[in-house]
């Protein structure tokens, strides 16, 4: 595993790049557990202080620290994301595979939820579930809804890979070697859909956190528990852009563009990486 | 004497759904032919693309279910088996022997996991060591060793090693017939002649019964115990291989007879030179 | 370092359509710092005279299809020619296929054009067969529409095609015809030199020597040279002037046919020639021992010597070079006693 992350950082700058801008963001989204003050006071500092040197990024109008809250919003975000894309992911995995592999009525079964789920619209199901739960609405919540709607597209192009690998001749070979159906699935063609995995859940997190920053901006978030999303809605409310306070607005957006260039060398390069073609030439194949 | 496998006049079509109209596609026409246990041999299939001979194998080894017709293996009709324990206990007595060596093995796994999963399975061994053994026994009937194997992928083997480990794999479970479907087509002619002899030698030595399918007339001279000849869909000719290959009746096993090119220059020269003959002279006849 | 001799033929005949010196061709590659050298073509020296066909015959992996690409000009990394030169002679004019792109490049399909495995590779399945002709073959002409259309027609009658084909498309043709077709498209502008790629492998036996009557009919009839390459030793013994073998990327012999056939000079030749089944003869052939070389890591010295039963000592170190010898041309240390063995 270390040499693998050591070849990559050698030889791929893309890799590189990726993995300095990802590692920077989560150190400094893990630095916020020890933070001077807590997340959620406010009015602890003296109100729109620009950036100097006692306060990086200033303050908010609300007189938190932008440094501190950005810290703690990019951990709750990328909390929200990961959690989605990893529920998500499970789901396309298992409804792809099984539906590819075994066809006929399963396939059909599967196949008409995914293609249902596919033609909801995303954004009035997530309003409706927050306005049903609005009391008990917490974060986790909200994620398993995303997550139940952010599987299907990946679902069906798991599937099709799926599908080609059923007829592939070594297929059969393991069914006469008497492997059973998880065997073949996790065994034999989890290699080759790993890529997929890969790429789509990078989509995937970028999709959940403009889900999630969406959602916070329109105020349908817990919205005193910091995140992206919730800062720019904060920020809105105290109308930070015509007051003049850019900080308040520019540098979560920075932040969370970094993040997302970050997210999407470190998924090309690996992708590359683990691609089967690359993985057999340098196995040499 | 107990019969091995019987085709009793099996038939399979396929329903060909175009655009606008249905047909059907009579694939395997009426063969009938039976093996015995107590008489291991080499039973050939020949034909061209299209003749039926994939699909023959194909019902064989359950994979298909004939249209009509009986197919029975050890008394048993194939057809019938359902349960996924029967189906195990079918699959540990025919074994099949794929086309490409190189598409039989999944390129990102080790060989030897195709190895242990069958000895687990057909075997029902549990131990380690025990699955090693039996992998290891396997493996030296057809000439490697499990220390040749352990932990390789199959691109770093030559076709015909492929193809060995392969034979070896379906030799696991002790079958009693193994479906090798054109096993040489895709192996370099100086490894090919590895895996017929194999073949040979199993059939001696084991006692495993072989249906062999190929296009190619020498191989299936060369090994063959009993062959037939199928065009699309019917055994236009059957009997003992040296016979129906050496002389063959019917007018399609002659054309198949003649396309064979001799490895003899002089020889195949003469074959090229009447067919330019002949060529022309059709030309001549009908002038543009 | 190798010292390649070049046979020189008794009488001064035409110059050679093609010569080959000293070619090195390797892969090479890196992916995430797995630098990997694959010496597919390896010091080959070859000429090919006019109006022959040259057989190329070895196994998968061992070459021959890198050798065509290069000499053909048609390589992409991490394919690269190391050294070595290709020199084509068209109607008295050198081209150095590596030196003059621009040139070569106009030469194609004028001078030099293929006859592909799969013909489906060549016509487009959603477009007339008529339209092929005109995109491989219309601008080398420098014919009018009318006069193209009827050269395309008369060249295909020749071949033993209805005309009305052009109309047709590719699926709607039998697999016989489409490689007719293939050699048609190949033959349009009669070059002088034919790259032939396992023209017959994917076709039914029955239709084979047909095809193969049909390619020796054409080149005869436009003098033009063939480099013909199959694995399948028959169609070599059925249509070559001449045949190289190659094993591990090295030419390891070279002669008429006829010869190779009956006194080859080289162990895996001999194999090769008597590892063939023919019916009527169920004598119990050999295999050879052992597997087909690594490219990326080949054997010292010999290449052929793990599996040759001949190997010395001196052949797991020394590399035999490629001499003449009675007709043709061979690399082993131990030439002369392969006939005897």
């Amino acid at each position: 595993m270390l040499k693998v992350l050591r070849d990559l950082l050698v030889y791929n700058r893309e890799f590189a790049i990726g993995f300095v801008l990802t590692v920077g963001i989560f150190l400094f989204a893990l630095a916020h557990f020890w933070a001077p003050m807590p997340d959620s006071a406010i009015y602890l500092l003296p109100p729109d202080m620009p950036p100097s040197a006692q306060y990086w990024f200033g303050t908010t109008s609300r007189g938190q620290d932008v440094l501190w809250q950005m810290s703690s919003a990019i951990w709750n975000t990328m909390l929200f994301g990961l959690t989605v894309t990893v529920i998500s992911r499970l789901l396309a995995v298992i409804v792809g595979m099984v539906s590819g592999y075994l066809g006929g009525r399963w396939d059909q079964f599967l196949m008409t939820i995914n293609d249902t789920m596919i033609a909801l619209p995303n954004i009035p199901i997530l309003l409706l579930v927050y306005f049903v739960m609005r009391d008990s609405m917490s974060w986790p919540v909200l994620a398993a809804t995303a997550a139940l709607l952010g599987w299907n597209y990946d679902a069906r192009l798991i599937r099709s890979v799926t599908l080609s690998l059923r007829n592939r001749e070594f297929t059969r070979h393991a069914v006469f070697a008497g492997m059973s159906v998880p065997q073949i699935l996790v065994r034999q063609h989890l290699p080759y859909v790993m890529p997929v995995i890969f790429f789509t859940a990078m989509n995937n997190l970028i999709w959940a956190i403009g889900i999630e920053v969406t959602l916070s901006v329109l105020g349908f978030s817990d919205v005193n528990r910091p995140t992206i999303g919730g800062m720019i809605y904060w920020a809105n409310q105290h109308q930070a852009i015509i007051a003049g306070i850019w900080w308040w607005i520019a540098f979560p957006i920075i932040a969370v563009v970094l993040l997302f260039l970050g997210l999407f060398l470190l998924a090309i390069s690996v992708n590359e990486y683990i691609d089967p073609r690359s993985r057999l030439s340098r196995m040499g194949a | 004497m107990t019969t091995l496998l019987e085709l009793d006049h099996i038939n399979k079509d396929y329903r060909i759904r175009g655009f606008l109209d249905r047909s059907t596609l009579h694939a395997v026409k009426d063969v009938s032919f039976s093996l015995e246990v107590e008489k291991p041999e080499i039973f050939t299939i020949v034909g061209e693309s299209g003749s039926g001979k994939t699909t023959t194998a194909r019902m064989i080894l359950g994979n298909e279910t004939p249209t009509s017709g009986h197919l029975r293996f050890m008394g048993e009709d194939v057809a019938a088996i359902r349960s996924r324990a029967e189906r195990l206990k079918f699959m540990a007595r025919v074994q099949p022997i794929f086309q490409n060596p190189f598409e039989a093995f999944n390129p990102l796994t080790t060989l030897d996991y195709f190895l242990f999963a069958t000895a687990k399975r057909f075997l029902g061994l549990k131990d380690q060591a025990n699955i090693e053994a039996a992998t290891d026994r396997a493996l030296n009937h057809v000439g490697l060793s499990l220390a040749e194997v352990r932990g390789r992928y199959s691109h770093e083997l030559s076709g015909g090693q492929l193809q060995r480990i392969a034979v070896a794999r379906a030799l696991i479970p002790e079958p009693k017939l193994i479906v090798a479907d054109e096993p040489v087509s895709m192996v370099d002619a100086s490894l090919r002649m590895s895996i017929v002899n194999l073949f040979r030698d199993l059939r001696d030595t084991l006692g495993v019964s072989i249906i062999y399918i190929t296009h190619d007339l020498s191989t299936a001279y060369y090994i063959s115990d009993r062959v037939i000849i199928m065009h699309r869909g019917d055994v236009v000719e059957a009997g003992d291989a040296k016979t129906v290959l050496g002389h063959p009746q019917h007018a399609y096993s002659r054309a198949l007879r003649e396309a064979v090119l001799p490895p003899d220059p002089v020889a195949a020269r003469r074959i090229i030179a009447q067919r330019m003959a002949s060529a022309k002279a059709a030309e001549a006849r009908q002038p543009g | 370092m190798l010292a390649v001799v070049e046979t020189k033929p008794a009488s001064v005949e035409a110059k050679p359509v093609l010569r080959v010196e000293g070619l090195k061709a390797y892969y090479q590659m890196n992916y995430f710092g797995v630098r990997r050298e694959v010496r597919a073509v390896d010091d080959i020296s070859l000429t090919i005279k006019r109006n022959e066909i040259y057989g190329i015959a070895g196994e998968s992996s061992s070459g021959k299809s890198s050798l065509i690409k290069t000499i053909a000009g048609a390589i992409t990394p991490p394919l690269r020619v190391v050294e070595g030169s290709v020199k084509f002679d068209f109607g008295g004019k050198e081209l150095d296929v590596y030196a003059e792109r621009p040139a070569m490049k106009a030469a194609r399909w004028k001078h030099l054009s293929y006859v592909m495995q799969g013909s489906m590779n060549v016509l487009n399945p959603v477009r007339k067969v008529k339209h092929a002709f005109h995109d491989f073959a219309f601008k080398h002409m420098g014919l009018s529409e009318q006069d193209f259309r009827a050269r395309v027609e008369s060249h295909l009658q020749r071949i033993g095609l209805d005309p009305r084909v052009l109309e047709a498309y590719p699926h709607q043709l039998s697999g016989g015809m489409r490689q007719r077709l293939t050699i048609g498209l190949a033959t349009v502008c009669e070059p002088e030199f034919i790259i032939a790629d396992e023209p017959t492998t994917a076709l039914d036996v029955l239709v084979q020597q047909d095809v193969l009557a049909l390619i020796k009919e054409v080149q005869q009839r436009l003098g033009s040279s063939i480099i013909f390459v199959t694995h399948d030793m028959t169609v070599h013994a059925a249509i070559a002037d001449r045949i190289g073998i190659v094993y591990a990327g090295r030419l390891v012999e070279e002669g008429p046919t006829i010869d190779v056939f009956e006194r080859p000079q080289h162990p895996y030749t001999a194999h090769l020639i008597a590892s063939l089944p023919r019916i009527g003869d169920t004598k119990k052939r050999i295999a050879l021992p052992g597997k087909p070389p690594n490219l990326a890591d080949p054997p010292s010295g010999c290449r052929f010597h793990p599996r040759c039963p001949l190997a010395i000592d001196k052949c797991t170190r020394e590399n035999p070079p490629l001499v003449p010898r009675q007709t043709g041309r061979v690399a082993c240390w131990r030439a002369g006693e392969v006939e005897a063995a």
